[in-house]
């Protein structure tokens, strides 16, 4: 959780970079909260480097709250925007996947479809490598996020 | 009552209880500039460089234990700040620096003298603020104080526009401040100060490591408590120098790449390391690995993000370090250690880190030991970086607390000047004696107009040995004595350069004038130089290269030492 000030995810991304660390996903929005929001990120590494990062977080003056959520009961997602390429022969092979990862066709096109999947990662993951035969034109996928299933994780 | 956002921030200032504030004018914060002129008890001191204000600022800040202030234009003079701000980062010096922005509708455009400086300065503050409204002005002003002063001190920098000074608001010092995010523990954590006892109450060879959180927390008495109740030897970082008396029959040196080598063989051999307002510094552990190999480890620090950082704790213990350190006090039982405290005493003997050769030369080592003599050991010392540095630290028996001001962190050349003008005028009650470098005080040695436009009557000694000395070594041991651009062979007339600026000055060219010269100087009333011209290619041992441990300690080899030891050079 961190206070809505500007330059807040400039500051993060910036320690984190600074002391070695590598994020491999990220997200930010308004928490319930006004004037605060949730970020998400992701990074690897031991317990010792996860408690480094936690602390060097908690340095940032807007940093209200951080949480390590891997050893909670958590709940994660990610959505991701697939752009397939299709043909009218396998257009109805397309959708019938898509029914069975419980996604959505958002737009259709002569010779593309836009596809939403929600879900964790290895759902996203496998969706796009079933799909990998058809032509993947773009994909957009928007990071892990997450919540602690159960108590408030509030401020 | 309505005020110019100018009107505020010198409102704000005096609210804080600031003096002093050190800068240079320019453009974008002329406003503030030209409102600060009705506001006498703001006092300015026009510093040649803004790095000089950032140090000054520093000087004052570490000397005082309150918050220094400089100001800067946009651009050219806030980049200018940067080295004095990092160097205040590094060593946890609490620091408000309030830079001229240019006006909020050229922001962003690459307008004339636009720098984006608290981009720039991120990394290097501890908090900052691009002030975007004349309302905002006192709610940052009062939270950079806050923050820069309390838990790990630390710079904060405010920018801002030219136009939000000129701009008219109400004017109202908030009482209370939103930061919910910033809640620095204060008491330590009531288990583990119990479990540091335990750790206390078995130890049969601790040692403290004192660092500079001794000072910035005010901690002597308390430390002294602890390691007479408990007969613990005190070693000091650099940056804790001065937080114990060297005189004191339990102190036991300075660790690490330049400390005496008993130090580091005591933390070698010790079962129990207090680390106590310190970080652990990779010039005090060398190799991680190898450090205090047989010890368990206690470590209080306000900064939670110290915490195993470079070393694995057994005993953490997050709070104010007087504080803490009263806790356990409390609680520690008195203690002997007689046979450690023997050891330690016959490692000092078998390692005469502090012994000086015996020469008719000019050595520096023996320069730092007069000034020793002469100022009883009670002024205040501001060094540059370098080797004249690690010789003031060695050699310098402070009496005092918070006699020793220098730039561990950073290790920032040209801190020697600004530094010591700022210390000064914190401490106008002190000699300020400025040991400084021929490289560093080059890099500064501007501010010596600055010191005598304001009466300030500090001491220069110059380590003229004509070299980057510290460089020099290291290409003496470690590159194969190829002194490539480490040698000034265009070095001014130090005392004629002083005598350009109005300031006493004096050579010393022999080893038997510097007493007298260093009390020529303490007896003139004004700024003075003191050229010693030294023997040169000397180099400072003890050293343990970087990296290393004390396997690798190389030291001074005395004729009249009859044990070979490892490592010592001839
Ligand atoms: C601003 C800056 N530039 C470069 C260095 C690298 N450096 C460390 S010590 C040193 C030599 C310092 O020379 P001097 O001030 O004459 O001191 P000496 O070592 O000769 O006593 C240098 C160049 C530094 N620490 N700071
Ligand atoms: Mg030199």
């Amino acid at each position: 959780m961190v206070q809505d000030k500007p330059g807040v995810l400039n500051k993060l991304a910036g320690m984190v970079r600074r002391r070695g660390f590598n994020i491999s996903s990220l997200t930010v929005a308004h928490s319930e909260q006004n004037n605060y929001s949730r970020m998400t990120f992701v990074v690897e590494g031991d317990e010792a480097t996860i408690n480094q990062v936690i602390n060097q977080l908690y340095k940032i003056i807007e940093v209200v709250k951080v949480s390590d959520i891997t050893k909670e009961n958590v709940v994660i997602r990610e959505l991701a925007l697939i752009k397939v390429a299709t043909t009218p022969t396998n257009r109805p092979e397309i959708f019938q996947l898509v029914e069975v990862f419980r996604s959505n066709i958002l737009d259709v096109s002569s010779d593309s479809v836009i596809i939403e999947v929600t879900g964790d990662e290895n759902k996203v993951d496998s969706l796009l490598a079933i799909l990998e035969p058809f032509g993947i034109k773009e994909v957009m996928r928007t990071g892990r996020v997450g919540l602690i299933r159960g108590i408030s994780n509030s401020i | 009552m309505k005020l110019t956002g100018a009107q505020i921030v010198c409102e704000s200032l005096l609210l804080e209880g600031v003096d002093v504030v050190f800068g240079i004018p320019g453009g974008a914060i002329l406003p503030l500039y030209q409102t600060m002129s009705s506001y006498p008890d703001l006092k300015h001191i026009l510093t040649r460089h803004e790095e000089g204000a950032s140090m000054a600022a520093d000087g004052y800040a570490r000397s005082t234990g309150k918050v220094g202030v400089c100001m800067a234009t946009s651009g050219p003079g806030a980049t200018n700040l940067v080295t004095g701000i990092a160097t205040a980062q590094m060593d946890s010096v609490p620091m408000v620096a309030i830079t001229g922005q240019v006006g909020r509708a050229a922001l962003g455009k690459d307008a004339f003298q636009e720098t984006d400086i608290s981009g720039i300065t991120l990394p290097i503050t501890k908090h900052s603020y691009l002030v975007m409204k004349p309302e905002d002005i006192a709610p940052a002003i009062k939270e950079a104080f806050y923050i820069a002063n309390t838990g790990r001190p630390g710079p904060v920098l405010i920018d801002i526009p030219k136009d939000v000074f000129t701009e008219e608001t109400e004017f109202i010092y908030p009482e209370t401040l939103d930061l919910p995010g910033y809640k620095p523990v204060i008491d330590g954590d009531q288990f583990q100060v119990e479990k540091a006892n335990k750790l206390i109450a078995e130890a049969e060879r601790p040692v403290i490591l004192a660092g500079h959180g001794v000072i910035i927390s005010r901690a002597y008495n308390e430390l002294l408590e602890l390691a007479e109740k408990a007969q613990i030897p005190v070693i000091t970082t650099l940056l804790g120098r001065s937080s114990f008396p060297d005189a004191h029959i339990l102190f036991a040196g300075m660790p690490g790449m330049h400390g005496m080598a008993y130090a580091s063989l005591a933390i070698d051999e010790a079962d129990l390391v207090i680390g106590l307002g310190m970080r652990f510094d990779d010039r005090i552990t060398g190799n991680v690995d190898l450090f205090a190999p047989n010890a368990k480890i206690i470590h209080v620090d306000i900064d939670p993000a110290e915490i195993d950082k470079n070393v694995k704790t057994d005993v953490p213990i997050i709070g104010d370090l007087a504080r803490v350190l009263r806790q356990i006090n409390k609680i520690v039982k008195p203690k002997t250690h007689t046979k450690w405290l023997k050891r330690v005493e016959k490692l000092k003997i078998d390692h005469p880190s502090l012994r000086i050769r015996e020469t008719d030369k000019l050595l520096p080592q023996q320069v730092v030991r007069d000034l020793c003599e002469i100022t009883d050991g009670k002024s205040i010392v501001v060094t540059g970086v370098g080797q004249h540095q690690m010789w003031a630290a060695q050699h310098y028996a402070a009496k005092e607390p918070n006699l020793f001001l220098t730039s561990g962190g950073l290790g920032s050349m040209g801190y020697e000047v600004p530094a010591a003008l700022g210390a000064q005028i914190g401490r106008p009650d002190k000699v300020v004696w400025s040991v400084a470098g021929d490289g560093g005080f080059q890099m500064t040695m501007s501010e010596l107009a600055t010191i005598v436009e304001n009466n300030l009557p500090v001491k220069f000694a110059i380590f003229n040995n004509g070299y980057l000395g510290m460089v020099h070594q290291w290409q003496d041991i470690f590159y194969g004595k190829d002194y490539y651009a480490t040698s000034y062979t265009g070095n001014p007339d130090f005392v004629k350069l002083a005598e350009a600026f109005g300031i006493l000055g004096i050579r010393v060219t022999e080893k038997g004038q510097s007493l007298d010269a260093i009390r020529q100087a303490m007896d003139h009333d004004g700024p003075v130089v003191v050229d010693f011209v030294l023997a040169k290619e000397e180099n400072v041992y003890p050293m343990i290269p970087a990296g290393q441990s004390t396997a690798d300690l190389m030291e001074e080899k005395f004729d009249d030492m009859e044990v070979s030891k490892r490592g010592y050079i001839s």
